[in-house]
């Protein structure tokens, strides 16, 4: 390889590609490397310090069955967890259905006419809603939203974060009382509430809808197969978090938040939405509709800044709701509520009081100081946790509980209570809903909710649809800026260990000692890398790590009295979340040039920096450039930020290349963000889950984010800005493990092997296809853009036809017009052994002869090979084939698929058909036969 | 290509001065520009637009565009037929006027550009 790329080592390599004035001077400081036998006898031993309690405390968590056939065939399984965003509709038709069927059973719970496709967590979609109403009512008059109360406190907590920079006043109240003043443009409610209390939204809604205002409910999937959905009464928005059905805790998460809302209200709406569209032979055919509302088009005018989705998750939970169907749901909601019922009444016959009168799952027992204490003393006991709020104890009862379970949560208040005797908690026959409140709908009488009710139905279902998906099992995804790297088997099977996954996030934190040794040996590990000196795990994706240390730098900028500091200098070449996240952080984004090189415009950067030299924040930077090339003017770049008053911000998108070799901190910025599902291993999950730490240097690190129910983050932190303190902490295992596994050597040595194979793909593609950019000596980075725009000015041929084409090849295609339009970016990563780079090579070379030969005029600009592709089994195998081109061709163009064909399930999509005709829950059953 | 009747700005709006009230659209050079186009947003009967302030957008499959008012004026219409077949802006572009809007200053009317300068421009 080194002969190809003509370099007479990998380390000489290395010095022609990273500029030398910020090489690393020695290796990291990183705990010695374990192999995976190693990693796992020693893992076990911190597990073992996480004590797992049945837990009843609640607040939108709770512990639940995950279907053996679901952890085993979805969550433990690369087929599932290792795809990348269904982007490329026509190899991602399975997760695609999937993922409607989530909409589908979200938005039939719910009571609303569509749902996204998932969301971060429940605070997060909450602060989404308050976004969306403002969006819709746009009315500078009207910046007030009324919050009930009683929500969560962590959504709470979330809400006033996101809200401030926006100018959003919150008024926090009882909304039975609100009084929808004309400057109220929305109200957020919640049912089941914080104290468990469930109530009706009829005449809220009908009052605020009276004064112009909008509705926004929060609520619980299990509770509304039983009890009557907030669409039904009103609600415009209806936000949660799916994680109860199916989906471990993980002290955390990852889990899947929902967002349900009116289909009027879709083009407004933010996150991922899954469509119905035909192929070109009319097949019915699923894609990722609305796209132009994400942020790599509409940069700050996104309706959300966040990508990453929760896809796996999101899966899970409508596989959970697949197979146990609509009668296997209510049974489950009706068997909770019953056991909440009988735990009151019991509670009542031993003198207990009981102080919430309606509701699910929930039952708060009125208690004093003496009386609580008592009652946790009893409760660690017997290993059980409750929620302790002031003046009583609240129990949230869940999926898991047994008899046995129900007979000892009674017998740690009788104890408490003085009590003894006999102990029974009969049925009561009665609901704690009002009669008004318990569902009479019907819902999922679709025929996929239906049928797969047998664990080997399921097994059968959930295969069928992987098999229609291009994942890391199945070929090299070469995505450029996502860095498609290997998920090792090794690092994921802990994130199943029960000590990890069901660990209630706001368990006590002593029952949780093993996964806070990890977090500060990972914060230490992270710190060391970036060469920074504090860092914060919470942030649920790249783009909320973005919008948290831009609201680390204001707070610091606040701190010093500089309060005017507004203005973030962003780069042309920028991936469009920097300028939606501080759009969302309250920012004025300011565009800085790029030269032809694709480099920043160092004049043009000076001028501005200068000019705004008053209001300057912070410039976002990514580095290496998103165009995949090392900038040598890097640290001229930072300074003259520095000088005139301003923070950097490193966007880490592309850490992949820095990592052992040089860091942030070494380039001369403040802040960065890790996209730990890009460098650190975590997979993509088919579109999330992923994570995005921060790390800072020692003058940020007071304001790292805090969190007001499990306290964390700096002295001065800012607002919670994720639901969970440190995020989704159960998939945090894979990055410490891919970590602890490599060692300071390993990691080292993966960033020189990954820059190695994408020159070796320069190497052999550059004689077929145009390099866009190439930084010193002629060498790229990580990654790098070839230029497909001169084959659409002589053949009509363009880069979705190449990308299209390699599904016929096996392959899934690189990015497609990022960072620039016309162009794939093709980012190897270190993972891929050389016969699956070659493999890629030949069959783009093999394309760019299908291209040539239509220059040529030897085949024909519209009926050719790439215009069709993909072809299925089933086009090929017609008897009509229309064709100027063979079968053989279409299907089998390199010998080498003859041992390794992937079939793509469906033809090319008609995107303009779904999203002209856009439906998103799946369609009515009279179009199945 | 680019009818002589018609006036067209620098953001590839087209308008159709008729009396009193003028037509708006956007220009074959912005529909081939946009591609497919799925969705038209337009505003409500009765806004004040002023000139150059955006009256609602056009979103295709890969792209989403702000529409710019011509001149400034009180919108009359808006063309309800694009919410059901978006796809007329492609295959007929300047007869698929998006609203209809009864210019206040007359004068405004000569910043724009005639059918040979807006060729000139998109050239």
């Amino acid at each position: 390889m080194l002969e190809a790329v003509g370099a007479s080592s990998l380390d000489a390599l290395i010095s022609e590609i990273v500029p030398a004035d910020i090489r690393a001077k020695g290796p990291l400081g990183l705990p010695a490397a374990l192999s995976e036998f190693e990693y796992h006898r020693e893992l076990a031993q911190l597990a073992a310090r996480n004590r797992v309690f049945r837990t009843y405390i609640g607040l939108g968590y709770h512990d639940t069955i995950t279907p053996a056939a679901i952890a085993r065939n979805v969550f433990e399984n690369p087929g599932w967890y290792t795809p990348y965003t269904p982007y490329q509709a026509e190899i991602a038709q399975g997760r695609l259905e999937s993922l409607l069927n989530f909409q589908t059973m979200v938005s039939e719970l719910t009571g609303m006419e569509v749902a996204n496709a998932s969301l971060l967590d429940e605070a997060t979609a909450a602060a989404e809603a308050l976004s969306l109403m403002l969006r819709l009512q746009r009315r500078a008059d009207a910046p007030t939203c009324i919050i009930s109360h009683r929500v969560f406190p962590h959504v709470r907590d979330v809400i006033e974060s996101r809200a401030e920079p926006l100018g959003i006043k919150l008024r926090f109240e009882d909304v039975s009382k609100a009084e929808f003043t004309p400057d109220v443009f929305g109200v957020y409610v919640q049912t089941p509430d914080d104290r468990g209390e469930v109530m009706d939204l009829t005449e809220l809604a009908a009052r605020a809808h009276a004064a112009g205002a909008l509705m926004a409910v929060g609520t619980d999937l299990l509770a509304l197969t039983i009890m009557t959905p907030p669409g039904e009464a009103g609600a415009d928005v209806v936000v949660g978090n799916a994680q109860r059905f199916g989906v471990p805790l993980g002290y955390g998460g990852p889990h899947a938040a929902f967002f349900a809302t009116r289909q009027s209200f879709l083009r407004q709406a933010p996150g991922r939405v899954i469509g119905v569209s035909v192929d070109a032979h009319g097949r019915r055919a699923y894609r990722m509709a609305l796209q132009t509302r994400e942020q790599h088009i509409r940069r700050e005018k996104a309706t959300s800044n966040i990508c990453t989705a929760q896809a796996l998750l999101a899966n899970m939970a409508a596989m959970y709701a697949v197979y146990h169907g609509p009668n296997g749901l209510r049974d489950i909601g009706s068997r909770v509520h019953d056991q909440a019922t009988r735990l009151a009444a019991a509670l009542g016959t031993l003198g207990f009081k009981q102080t919430n009168a309606s509701y699910f799952d929930t039952v708060r027992i009125g208690a004093d100081e003496a009386l609580t204490t008592r009652i946790k003393n009893a409760a660690e006991k017997m290993e059980i946790n409750f929620r302790y709020v002031d003046g009583g104890v609240q129990v949230s009862l869940n999926e898991t509980v047994s008899e046995r379970d129900l007979a000892d949560v009674l017998s740690v208040f009788a104890e408490a209570g003085g009590k003894s005797g006999a102990l029974s908690a009969p049925g009561t026959g009665k609901s704690a809903l009002p009669g008004g409140l318990r569902r009479a709908s019907a819902f999922l009488a679709h025929p996929v909710f239906n049928k797969h009710h047998s664990e080997t139905e399921m097994m059968r279902y959930i295969r069928s649809l992987e098999r229609k998906d291009i994942g890391l099992d199945v070929a090299m995804i070469p995505l450029g800026s996502c860095t498609m790297k290997l998920n090792a088997a090794a690092e994921m099977m802990p994130v199943s260990w029960p000590q990890f996954s069901r660990l209630h996030p706001f368990a006590p934190v002593e029952q949780a000692a093993g996964y806070q040794a990890i977090f500060r040996e990972l914060e230490a590990s992270l710190a060391e890398i970036t060469g920074f000196a504090g860092v914060s795990l919470q942030p649920n994706s790249g783009a909320q790590g973005e919008y948290a240390g831009l609201l680390v730098i204001r707070a610091y900028h606040q701190s010093r009295g500089d309060h005017k500091r507004n203005v973030v200098l962003i780069p042309q070449s920028a991936h469009g979340t920097n300028p939606a996240s501080a759009s969302l952080a309250g920012m004025v984004i300011v565009i800085v040039a790029c030269d032809d090189r694709g480099n920043i415009d160092v004049d043009d950067l000076r001028k501005k920096a200068e000019g705004f030299r008053e209001n300057l924040s912070c410039l976002m930077v990514t580095y290496p450039s998103t165009h995949g090339v090392f900038e040598d003017r890097i640290r001229e770049i930072c300074q003259i930020v520095h000088d005139f008053g301003g923070q950097v911000y490193m966007d880490g998108a592309n850490m992949n290349a820095q990592v052992g070799l040089t860091s942030p901190a070494a380039i001369g910025a403040d802040v960065c963000h890790l996209n730990l599902h890009k460098t650190f291993a975590i997979p993509h999950g088919g579109g999330g889950p992923g994570m995005g730490p921060i790390g800072v240097a020692s003058h940020l690190a007071p304001f790292l984010p805090g969190h007001s129910v499990v306290p964390t983050g700096g002295p001065k932190a800012i607002g919670a800005i994720s639901a969970a303190p440190w995020g989704s902490s159960s998939i945090l295992l894979i990055s410490y493990g891919y970590i602890r596994m490599l060692g300071a050597q390993g990691v080292a040595e993966a960033t020189k092997a990954a820059m190695l194979n994408a020159n070796y793909l320069k190497a052999r593609l550059e004689p077929h296809y145009p390099v866009l950019y190439a930084g010193r000596n002629g060498r790229v980075a990580h990654e790098l853009i070839f230029d497909m725009r001169p084959f659409k000015q002589r053949t009509g041929i363009d880069e979705a036809d190449v990308a299209k084409r390699l599904m016929d090849y096996g392959f899934h295609a690189p990015t497609v017009s990022f960072p620039v339009a016309g162009t794939l970016m093709v980012e190897p990563t270190e993972s891929e052994p050389l016969e699956e780079l070659d493999r890629f090579c030949d069959a783009m070379i093999a394309i760019r002869q299908e291209i040539q030969a239509v220059v040529d005029g030897r085949a024909d600009a519209k009926d050719n090979p790439l215009k069709h592709a993909p072809h299925t089994a089933e086009d090929v195998t017609a008897s009509d084939w229309p064709h100027a081109y063979s079968r053989e061709q279409a299907a089998y163009p390199v010998a080498s698929l003859r041992a390794r064909k992937f079939w793509p399930p469906v033809s090319r999509i008609d995107n303009p058909y779904g999203d002209r005709n856009l439906m998103c829950i799946c369609p009515p059953v009279e179009e199945y036969a | 290509m680019y009818p002589s009747d018609l006036k067209y700005t620098k953001d590839h709006e087209w308008i159709r001065i008729d009396g009193a009230e003028a037509a708006v659209g956007i220009t074959d050079f912005a529909q081939r520009q946009l591609g497919d186009v799925v969705f038209v947003e337009l505003p409500e009967v009765g806004r004040t637009l002023k000139e150059g302030e955006v009256f609602g957008t056009i979103e295709s499959v890969k792209a989403v565009s702000e529409l710019f008012s011509p001149v400034s004026g009180e919108v009359v219409a808006v063309n309800g037929e694009l919410g059901s077949h978006p796809d007329k802006v492609n295959s007929a572009p300047h007869e698929s006027w998006m609203i209809r809007i009864r210019p206040s200053d007359p004068a405004e009317a000569g910043h724009l550009l005639d059918a040979a300068a807006y060729m000139e421009l998109v050239k």
